[in-house]
């Protein structure tokens, strides 16, 4: 389904055109959530949190800022974790995974489990984004990429062991916990990555 | 009332059968109750509920800072595709009185401030509604605004009252005279900016009229205060008004009381007679919700060479608006700290042309805290004790205020515990002189203090013929914990296994509860529920035989406990202790370490207590170091009004955090023995990690917060 | 928001050819200050075209041993690159100090470039703005400006540029490769941003409808590279004052020295004045810092920003110290 995104990009293009004067605001869209494709037309304003919030009634990716500053929103979008309020969906052609999708059915993801093990949240409102962000950080950690951290001269966090505190900490730095979770946090991540 | 088709949305209560499911909770029977719900994302939040046929709502801020409204140009915007209404002081339903004057919302043309609102548009979608929003054109009546600062105002006065109901001046023996033959003094002004509240979620609320009943999911802390205003508001009986707070996203105090959310949403769906759905947008909250008020705070203290003190003023100025008066009670902790035989402690306020500040985490003690506790260290350096010790040489036998016993007071064992557990003794403490390369490193403690506050509550308890117990209460939990804490309540006075127990909150159709708020909410609940399970257990042992099919039920009310007067002063306690490092090229500071200890009664859940108090400690960490709103005095806003501006603390700024508290016995409280959790964690902090400051680089700063423009100027790399 | 048509352009001649045909378009690749922008109503494009899916994602090592950086590669994915991790440590430690690992992972290189000000009067529609809506004012003058400009800002804008990734290619020599329907050409990235002056409106050179297609790098000049930001939190936040630096020191004496500066002026400040000190002099922090007062001495600070001149100096002559110790 990977493809499925990009047919709506060449939709689009068909159906408006460049040459039309009264571009449509408004295009078809298919997207790959969480295993599943869900076919729309949306106004080309709606962005990929609100497509999931109140389109898909897929609330557990959370509006705390819209505007890229909180993390509250933060899915993976092909692997990688993004902030959904400044996705326009209409851009989006990669599956899409929330927190709604990390579970194996009654069977938590480690991480969801390390959270709860670690009481690493309080209203829980950035949560999701939290673990969703986590995910992707262990993610991106195991491949080797570098957080602003890590020694110049050392390509990543490849090695597990040099998944430290203060690496956990910057790299989860994007996601914003207001009741102050994070040393429960950084805890939970720690128990989960190991 | 009109009505209008019904949505079919049920307006109960929460539902707490997905909870008994969780998974998790069945393995981890310590967790938190509604963790399972968070970490999947099933728990929804007041803007997750979405009625048929609902609409969005976006409301309007006014663009100037004092004025009136002289045209609302609502005709151009009606007439695209998906606008549903403008509505205005011109159109909107007409409200009863106010009690909240924040509440009178689009009554009259009259502007307040910047930021207040003065129209909301409702579309079928979010983005038309944004979109009108944006585009709705609004002429103003402007005029000269007044936007400050409160120093050296003309307009400053002594309130009667300061937040909390506290007196404005408390005076004993003679200040003036003491302090003068003082051997030591220390006379400071410290300086705070205001700070936002800023929870994750932010204030939403979906509501909608249904056969003359109104329903909202509000993010509020209080269903029941909620319902009682909205009541007021539409000028209808409570008993048809249903206010749903089931997942609140945080609060820290900015939904203690109603907002403009639940009213907005109301009213728009009274107006449509559709459901209607409002989130209040994040750059938006600064200048609507509240916010905890700038202060400027003198101190002066007079003591004896041994550091023991005489005389104590604290005296607070501060700002409220034009809308009403809200008075930062910072000079109330000095009443309660440290003996002061002869003592001013005093406020004065003036409203001035800008956003109406309220509560924001441990209103009060939070900023007076700050500045007594940086006064209580300079003192400590005047006299040469060492700051430890000089509270300790400060212990009052009665609460100096009223002259009443303490009904504990654990702030030595927190002191002493902290020290040993920080390694604070052999602290050198020369100030300016631990330096590494170019970091300047250093270590400060605080006090900590926070009221015993209590409300009526009142809670039902159930025993089912199955063995299950139901316990039923408008609580509300926002991140606190009130799920598990109030299962284990009902578990130990029922004595049966908390698994058995579920805890149904977060609706005003439940037994009548007050707000999450000062601290006060495990008590006040939880001594109803406490009330009502032990009743129950009373019946359920004098019934024999198999419980009846509809199983037994106890009701409880605390209103006879609350209602009285107690002899004792009773306060929370704690020690807080940070480790700092000081770059000296850029002026950043970063906390190392920050440790606290509390004394706060009996601690009946320890994980979600951990959980608050380093919750707090962290939100101090940023009231020392990052946070800040800066009031625009040609705008009469907050310049800072986003999160890529405001700076809450992230990850990264928190290092080693760690929270601890002793074992107190205190018959005085309630059924349980406890004192509240909530707020006492900032209390403090903000003064350790400023004192940390000073020790590190041997320069008294008093203002914050500390960031690296007001580090620079005082530091050689 | 303001509606607005959608074209996803799948080669660069249909992407110019589509922004060409929509008066008022805006081009969008990763959208994180686009949409932020649009939100606010700042930006109010009647027509996007997603550049995202052109074939610019390549990050190549060119014939003399230099990098070219295609517009579309994300910031997390040119951080971690092992030539940029290696050989342009400032880049990439730039690139890691900016924004959060969610914004990297969407941010692009050309998006990067073209970010602007987050200067409060500029995001805030309700306020005058000259480069927002020109001959309006600029409020920040005295008003709220601890974080704007003390370096070549003008009566009418004393915005700063907010990117780190573009302060690191100002002291390593960027090219900035466009492309328009008159074909393509390459302003060196020190010419890309331009000062305020009385136009404040324009941010840079970029002529309508023209697409950044690359950044190339010159094989690195200096041993060493760096990259500093002092800010108001740990993470996540702008940079106060931020310092890029390249440096060789052979024999004791500066052989090749490039320094720039974020934070502190509407473009990446390159710090020639400093530079031209410091080329054949001792490599000594007197050295250094008699460098950065000669750069330092054209600072105009505002009334609550003067703090970032001393910033500036201190942590230039920190970073070039640093540099100049590493083996």
């Amino acid at each position: 389904m990977d493809d499925a995104g990009a047919t709506s990009g060449s939709r689009t293009f068909r159906e408006g055109g460049t040459e039309e004067r009264h571009p449509d605001p408004t295009s078809f869209v298919s997207l790959r959530i969480n295993g599943n494709t869900h076919e729309l037309r949306l106004d080309n304003r709606t962005t990929l949190l609100d497509t999931l919030r109140e389109h898909l009634d897929l609330t557990g990716a959370k509006k705390g800022c819209d505007h890229g500053q909180c993390g509250a929103c933060t899915v993976l979008v092909g692997g990688r974790r993004i902030n959904s309020c400044l996705v326009l969906a209409v851009t989006c052609d990669e599956p899409v995974t929330t927190i709604e999708g990390l579970a194996d059915h009654d069977r938590l993801h480690p991480l969801q489990e390390a959270f709860v093990a670690r009481d690493a949240l309080q209203c829980g409102y950035c949560t999701p984004g939290q673990i969703c962000s986590a995910v992707a950080m262990l993610d991106e950690a195991a491949a080797g990429h570098p957080s602003h951290v890590t020694p110049p001269g050392r390509p990543g966090a490849g090695d597990p062991e040099l998944l430290t505190p203060e690496e956990i900490r910057e790299r989860m730095s994007g996601n914003i916990c207001r009741c102050g979770a994070y040393a429960n946090i950084v805890d939970a991540i720690q128990e989960a990555a190991r | 009332m009109p009505t209008n088709s019904p949505p079919q949305v049920p307006a109960a209560p929460e539902e707490d059968t997905a909870e008994r499911r969780d998974a998790a909770d069945r393995r981890d029977p310590d967790a938190r109750r509604d963790a399972g719900q968070k970490v999947t994302g099933t728990a929804r939040y007041a803007a997750e509920h979405t009625p048929p046929g609902c609409l969005h709502a976006v409301p309007v801020p006014a663009t100037v800072a004092r004025g009136e409204v002289t045209a609302v140009h609502a005709d151009e915007l009606l007439r695209r595709p998906g606008v549903q209404a403008v509505l205005s002081h011109t159109n909107a339903p007409r409200l009863g009185e106010a009690e909240d004057p924040t509440l009178a919302l689009l009554q009259t043309a009259r502007v307040p401030h910047r930021g207040w609102y003065v129209a909301l548009v409702v579309a079928d979608t979010l983005e038309n509604a944004r979109a009108a929003a944006d585009d709705l054109r609004i002429e103003y009546a402007t005029e000269e605004h007044d936007p400050g600062p409160p120093a050296g105002h003309p307009g400053l006065y002594a309130p009667e009252e300061a937040n909390g109901g506290h007196p404005g001046l408390r005076e004993r023996g003679d200040f003036d005279a003491a302090f003068a033959t003082s051997a030591v003094r220390v006379d400071a002004t410290y300086t705070m900016t205001a700070q936002h509240n800023h929870p994750m979620e932010p204030h939403a609320a979906t509501a909608w009229w249904e056969d003359d009943a109104l329903t909202v999911y509000d993010s509020s802390q209080g269903a029941t205060k909620v319902r009682d205003v909205l009541a007021q508001l539409f000028q209808m009986p409570r008993h048809r008004v249903t206010v749903v707070s089931a997942y609140v996203g945080g609060g820290f105090g900015s939904k203690g009381t109603p907002r403009p959310q639940a009213v907005l949403a109301s009213m728009a769906a009274l107006h449509l007679g559709r459901p209607v759905k409002l989130a209040l947008p994040r750059r938006e909250l600064a200048a609507v919700v509240g916010h905890r008020a700038p202060t400027v705070q003198r101190v002066r203290i007079g003591a004896d060479s041994d550091g023991v003190i005489s005389a104590l003023a604290h005296e607070v100025v501060t700002q409220t608006s034009t809308v009403k008066e809200f008075v930062e009670q910072a000079a109330v902790p000095a009443r309660t700290m440290y003996t002061s035989p002869h003592s001013r402690t005093s406020h004065h306020v003036v409203a001035l042309d800008v956003p109406t500040p309220s509560w924001m985490r441990a209103p009060g003690e939070a900023s007076g805290m700050y500045a007594l506790e940086a006064a209580m260290d300079e003192l400590a350096v005047a006299t040469g004790v060492d700051p430890v010790e000089l509270r300790l040489r400060n212990e009052p036998d009665t609460e100096p205020d009223s002259g009443r016993p303490f009904s504990s007071r654990g702030l030595p064992e927190c002191l002493r515990q902290g020290a040993r557990l920080f390694g604070w003794e052999g602290r050198d403490p020369r100030p300016g002189v631990r330096r590494a390369g170019d970091r300047l490193t250093g270590t400060g403690v605080a006090a900590s203090t926070y009221p015993y506050l209590l409300s009526p509550s009142s809670a039902s308890a159930h025993a089912a013929p199955d063995g299950t117990h139901l316990v039923r209460l408008a609580a509300t939990d926002i991140g606190t914990g009130a799920r598990t804490v109030l299962a284990r309540i009902a578990a130990e006075a029922l004595d049966v296994p908390p698994a058995s127990v579920r805890v149904e909150l977060g609706s005003s159709a439940l037994p009548r509860a007050p707000l999450a708020g000062g601290s006060s909410g495990t008590s006040s609940w939880g001594w109803a529920v406490h009330k009502a399970c032990t009743a129950l257990a009373g019946m359920v042992r004098a019934h024999s035989g198999p419980l009846p099919p509809e199983g037994l039920t106890a009701r409880a009310d605390t209103a006879e406990e609350a209602g009285r007067e107690s002899p004792y002063a009773r306060h929370a306690f704690g020690a807080q202790f940070a480790e700092v490092d000081v770059d000296t090229v850029t002026g950043e500071v970063r906390v190392r370490r920050l440790l606290g200890v509390f004394a706060t009664g009996r601690v009946l859940s320890r994980r979600t207590a951990r959980s608050q108090f380093i919750g707090g400690m962290t939100m101090g960490l940023g009231m020392a170091l990052t946070e800040s709103s800066t009031l625009d005095p040609a705008f009469g806003d907050f310049a800072e009004r986003d999160l890529a501006s405001y700076h809450v603390p992230v990850c990264a700024d928190v290092p080693a955090l760690e929270a601890h508290w002793i074992d107190e016995e205190d018959p005085h409280l309630n059924a349980m023995g406890s004192k509240g959790i909530g707020e006492i964690g900032i209390v403090g902090t903000a003064a350790a990690i400023a004192n940390a400051v000073h020790h590190a680089v041997g320069v008294r700063l008093r203002d914050l917060p500390l960031t690296p423009d007001r580090l620079l100027p005082h530091l050689r790399a | 928001m303001k509606p607005f048509g959608y074209l996803r352009a799948d080669r660069t001649d249909q992407a110019l050819a589509a922004y060409a045909a929509h008066p008022g378009a805006q081009y969008v690749a990763g959208g994180t200050n686009l949409v932020d922008l649009m939100k606010l109503g700042v930006a109010t494009p009647p027509f996007l075209v997603d550049i995202s899916r052109l074939p610019l994602d390549g990050v190549d090592e060119t014939a003399d041993g230099g990098l070219r950086i295609g517009a579309t590669v994300r910031n997390s994915d040119l951080a971690a690159h092992p030539l940029v991790r290696t050989r342009y440590t400032a880049l990439s430690q730039a690139l890691l100090a900016g924004a959060s690992a969610q914004l990297r992972n969407a941010a692009t290189t050309g998006g990067n470039l073209l970010q602007r000000t987050r200067c409060p009067y500029f995001q805030d529609t309700s306020k005058p703005c000259n480069k927002r809506a020109p001959g309006t004012g600029c409020p920040a003058r005295e008003g709220v400006h601890r974080d704007l400009a003390v370096l070549g800002h003008s009566a009418r804008c004393v915005a700063t540029h907010p990117s780190d990734m573009a302060v690191a290619l100002a002291a390593l020599d960027a090219q900035v490769h466009l492309l328009g329907l008159d074909g393509e050409r390459t302003v060196p990235l020190t010419e890309f941003h331009r000062l305020p002056g009385d136009t404040p409106e324009h941010d840079t050179v970029v002529r309508p409808g023209e697409l950044v297609t690359a950044v190339t790098l010159p094989p690195p000049a200096g041993a060493h590279s760096a990259y500093r930001k002092a800010r108001d939190r740990a993470s996540y936040a702008f940079a106060l004052v931020s310092v890029a630096a390249a440096l060789t020191v052979e024999e004791g004496a500066v052989r090749h020295a490039a320094l720039a500066f974020g934070g502190v002026a509407h473009a990446p400040w390159r710090a020639r004045a400093a530079e031209e000190v410091l080329r054949g002099e001792p490599a000594t922090e007197e050295t250094y810092a008699r460098a950065v007062d000669a750069e330092l001495a054209a600072a105009d600070p505002l009334r609550d920003n003067a703090f970032k001149v001393p910033l500036a100096r201190g942590l230039a002559v920190r970073v070039l110290t640093d540099l100049a110790f590493r083996p």
